[in-house]
């Protein structure tokens, strides 16, 4: 059985046995992409000084648009790289605000209490995770979909937040509005951010190599040595953390939290949807995804709920038929990663044409 | 034996992703025979069986029975032409009784000899059994009742993976031993055997299989035992090494093998 | 004597939710497909009977006759041609595709139909009166109704399976698709009739809920869809009376629920629900030898 790999009929490109191959090397990214890198940056420092230069309205869309990205890269996390499809993470979104809630009605800043109900989520998250860890994936959707539902149903009880109807977000009586427009935007958009560093760390360390491990064979990473649950374990986690972040940016932006509002099962859709038409499985997937839903949502809104069927057959359609999303497709033509996060290698003599050869790193076909 | 092959197999070229796993195999099957495949561990076997019942693709090649081209068939529409694959591991339903088990391999059955009264007198413990889930059998009794499975169709030709994989060589033995009884009914069968004497022992054409490439093929009587172990291993330099890589499967042509030597 | 009603209405709806889970039931076993749309999918049936009753003004059991086997159609279609593609593709994309169609499919009724629930009612006494035991006991004609319906088409999905062709190759496939297909069986095509049964049951399912309650475009999602997963996984998944079972306990602790507070019919079901995934996966009955 002859292994078509291109490497062996390189000449010179193995040295013989024992030696390793001539000028081969071990890569993070295909090309050198230090300046999208600094690409980032500058968009990240335009971002920033946007309040300064737009209208009030422009920001508002835009902290709607951060709060989608945040939330789609999560699920995207959870889906894409840990194999978990969670139809329940708006659970998440509704503590996020009902920790801000609390935290203000005991005197706190809504904006100092943003951290806090991250990390609040994050510890909630262990338990919700106990409870549905050993369930495969169709249960262990429907799970995360009864939690949710469980969850909201429970603190609806309590009149002292809200009940059943909600209520609004103390905390910012003598508020500047377009300051409060601002600072809003501004945490929306530190809380995006954070999540993307977070969530390219994350997997460009061992982490990131633990899930790649598992989506290609469970069995054999867990029988390496590979923690297997330990890191699903903690990508739930900050799934939840950083889904809890996003329910506290909506939560300031929205000056109230509302039950039936935060933990909408329509957040799952969102992020779920946009995921998959930009890409799942990529970590710029999520971000062209929430751009392609942004447009949908402004285009359709006079329309009520046609841009989520909209929204949901394009969907569908990308789920069969484009199977790594609107990114998946650029990435295809272009081999660009703004993200880096595989393992390439390089082989001198660019290996007769044809680039550098992937080792692994999403992007396999799955 | 001449004449029009029953099942023909022309520069077979299988691949799993990037491995090549059959390399250019051809093959010709005639009415009445038992064609059997021999090979060590991975050297392509089940893989030659299992495209030719259509569970696998191949990238090159072609695949005739009786003049009929099976190539691009469905695994079920092959079934119902007449190739019926005793798959490796027995594969019953597990949930369903042992007579269920028959009957769905009646469903789709040809006219023939062969109905579940006919398997049943051929295994004459199963119709005590019959109501019996097949998941509580032993593995020689889900090995017979597999097979019996596959009879009630009143296939052309008979595909045997490994029907030797984990069971007692007595319980083999006794399986095997129902193979004339089988070809009396106007089946061919093409089997695959890890066990090479057993192999020997029922089959009227052998063909040897090694890293996906034809190594030896001819009748039990033309070939030596130092040319099936040479053929099996791959060993260069002993007598009667390596075959023409073109071998076009002829069989007898007269009573040599295509053995140079 | 509130409780022993309570507990009587328990048990009857429970009928409901088991006509609810033995389709979501079917697929899951058969084709190893979760249908998130699956609640969403008895909302629509129970639309489509309304809009039918409406413009034609046939009596209320002709929708039955005509809904139940175009629902039937669809779901062969839908299985062979969007379920099946997603199913090529993987375990994620199938989930992800009964997710997408049931939010398409909640957001469709909704810019049609507005988000008022309805009902399907009827003159009939069958529907309105009641059984009188005693002065204290009431049991409503409907629910008995429903519930013996509901035992009727357990029963004939419990013969189809055991004793016809399609219900042998339906079992035969959800052990082993590749051995079927050795056999001459076209999975695909047996996945479509399992689809087309799970779509007929749930389309009865969704009328007769319209009959005993109201229909909103997200009652698929709110309530129907978890209903029938929590009687599938108490009862057991591969058992089609476990179904009933896990319908009962559902349906009774509903009614305890509400007992004890009106509000918490649905949590004291999803509660039940979560305690069951922790403790025991498997559910009450776990699988046995073919349904």
């Amino acid at each position: 059985m002859s292994l078509t790999t291109q490497t062996a009929s390189q000449p010179g490109a193995s040295g013989g046995p024992g030696r390793p191959g001539a000028g081969i090397k071990v890569a993070r990214s295909q090309r050198n992409v230090a300046w999208t890198g600094g690409v980032a940056l500058i968009i990240v420092l335009v971002l920033f000084r946007l309040p300064y230069i737009v209208y009030a309205g422009t920001t508002t869309i835009l902290v709607q648009a951060f709060i989608v990205l945040t939330l789609a890269s999560m699920w995207n996390l959870l889906a894409g790289y840990a194999g978990l499809v969670s139809v329940g993470q708006q659970v998440f979104v509704g503590l996020g605000a009902y920790f801000v809630l609390i935290l203000a009605l005991h005197g706190f800043s809504p904006f100092a209490a943003l951290p806090v109900a991250a990390i609040g989520c994050g510890v909630a998250a262990l338990p919700l995770w106990w409870l549905v860890s050993r369930l495969r994936s169709g249960y262990f959707a429907i799970a995360t979909w009864v939690l949710a539902a469980t969850v909201m149903l429970i603190v609806e009880k309590f009149s002292s937040i809200g009940g059943g109807t909600g209520m609004p977000l103390p905390g910012f009586a003598g508020l500047d509005p377009t300051q409060l427009t601002a600072d809003t935007y501004w945490a929306a958009l530190t809380v995006t951010v954070a999540a993307l560093v977070v969530i390219y760390l994350l997997l460009r360390g061992r982490i990131g190599l633990v899930l790649t491990a598992i989506r290609d064979d469970e069995v054999a990473a867990r029988s390496s040595g590979a923690r297997v649950g330990l890191a699903r374990l903690l990508v739930f986690v900050v799934a939840g953390a950083g889904c809890g972040a996003a329910g506290a940016v909506l939560a300031i932006s929205q000056l109230q939290v509302q039950p039936g509002a935060v933990f909408s099962i329509q957040w799952t859709a969102e992020m779920a949807f946009a995921t998959i038409i930009g890409g799942i499985g990529t970590i710029e997937g999520p971000i062209i995804g929430t751009a392609v839903f942004m447009v949908l949502q402004q285009t359709l809104q006079n329309f009520n709920a046609w841009y989520l069927i909209v929204l949901g057959l394009v969907a569908i359609v990308v789920a069969l038929f484009a199977r790594r999303g609107l990114w998946g497709l650029v990435d295809e033509q272009l081999h660009l990663r703004l993200f880096p996060t595989g393992y390439w290698l390089r082989v001198p003599g660019g290996n007769g044409g044809r680039g550098p050869i992937k080792l692994f790193g999403r992007g396999q076909s799955s | 034996m001449t004449g029009t092959p029953l099942l023909e197999v022309r520069d077979l070229v299988v691949h799993h992703g990037q491995l090549r796993a059959l390399d250019s195999i051809s093959l010709r099957v005639y009415p009445g025979e038992v064609y059997a495949i021999i090979g060590a561990n991975g050297a392509g076997k089940s893989t030659l069986l299992r495209t030719i019942a259509g569970l696998h693709r191949p990238s090159f090649g072609t695949i005739l029975l009786d003049g009929l081209f099976l190539t691009y068939l469905r695994p079920e529409r092959r079934a119902i032409a007449g190739v019926a694959m005793v798959p490796e591991g027995r594969r019953l339903f597990g949930s369903l009784t042992v007579e269920e088990n028959l009957k769905v391999g009646a469903t789709y059955a040809r006219p023939g000899p062969w109905n579940i009264d006919a398997v049943y007198q051929l295994f004459d413990w199963m119709p005590a059994r019959r109501s019996q889930r097949a998941a509580q059998l032993s593995g020689g009794e889900q090995q017979m009742v597999a097979l019996g499975r596959s009879l009630v169709a009143n296939p052309k030709v008979l595909l045997l993976d490994e029907l030797s994989l984990g069971l007692a060589p007595v319980v083999v033995h006794r399986i095997y031993a129902m193979l004339p009884q089988i070809l009396e009914t106007g089946l061919t069968v093409l089997l695959v055997e890890q066990d090479v004497s057993q192999a020997q022992r029922v089959a009227t054409h052998i063909h040897c299989l090694l890293e996906g490439r034809t190594t030896l093929e001819g009748r039990p009587s033309d070939v030596t035992a130092e040319q099936i172990e040479a053929a099996y291993f791959g060993l260069a330099g002993t007598a009667g090494a390596l075959p023409p890589s073109d071998a076009t499967g002829q069989p007898g042509g007269g009573s040599e093998s295509t053995w140079p030597g | 004597m509130a409780w022993v009603n309570a507990i009587i209405e328990g048990v009857l709806t429970g009928g409901l939710y088991a006509l609810f889970a033995c389709g979501l039931s079917l697929m899951f076993g058969v084709m190893k497909v979760v249908n998130l749309a699956h609640g969403d999918l008895a909302v629509v049936a129970g639309y489509v009977a309304i809009g039918i009753i409406t413009v034609t003004h046939v009596p209320v059991l002709w929708s039955f006759l005509i809904v139940i086997p175009v629902m039937a159609v669809i779901g062969y279609v839908l299985q062979r041609t969007v379920i099946q593609a997603a199913l090529d593709r993987s375990v994620l994309t199938t989930l992800l595709v009964t997710f997408g169609l049931s939010v398409v499919i909640e957001n469709g009724l909704l810019q049609f139909f507005t988000a008022n629930s309805r009902g399907i009612g009827t003159g009939l006494a069958l529907v309105t009166g009641a059984f009188n035991i005693g002065s204290q006991i009431q049991i409503a004609y409907l629910l008995v109704t429903i519930f013996a319906v509901a035992v009727a088409v357990l029963l004939g999905m419990q013969y189809f399976l055991s004793a016809s062709k399609y219900g042998r190759l339906i079992r035969a496939v959800a052990d082993d698709k590749e051995a079927a297909q050795l056999s001459g069986a076209d999975y695909r095509h047996v996945f479509g009739i399992a689809a087309a049964l799970a779509f007929a049951t749930v389309a009865l399912a969704g009328i007769a809920y319209g009959m005993y309650s109201q229909l909103a475009p997200t009652t698929g999602t709110d309530t129907i869809l978890l209903l029938a997963f929590a009687a599938v996984v108490i009862g057991g998944l591969g058992s089609l009376w476990g179904t009933l079972i896990g319908g009962i306990v559902l349906g009774v602790a509903q009614q305890i629920g509400a007992q004890i507070n009106i509000t918490d019919e649905a949590l004291a079901g999803y509660l039940v629900f979560l305690a069951i995934l922790v403790v025991r996966p498997q559910g009450i009955i776990s699988r046995r030898a073919g349904s």
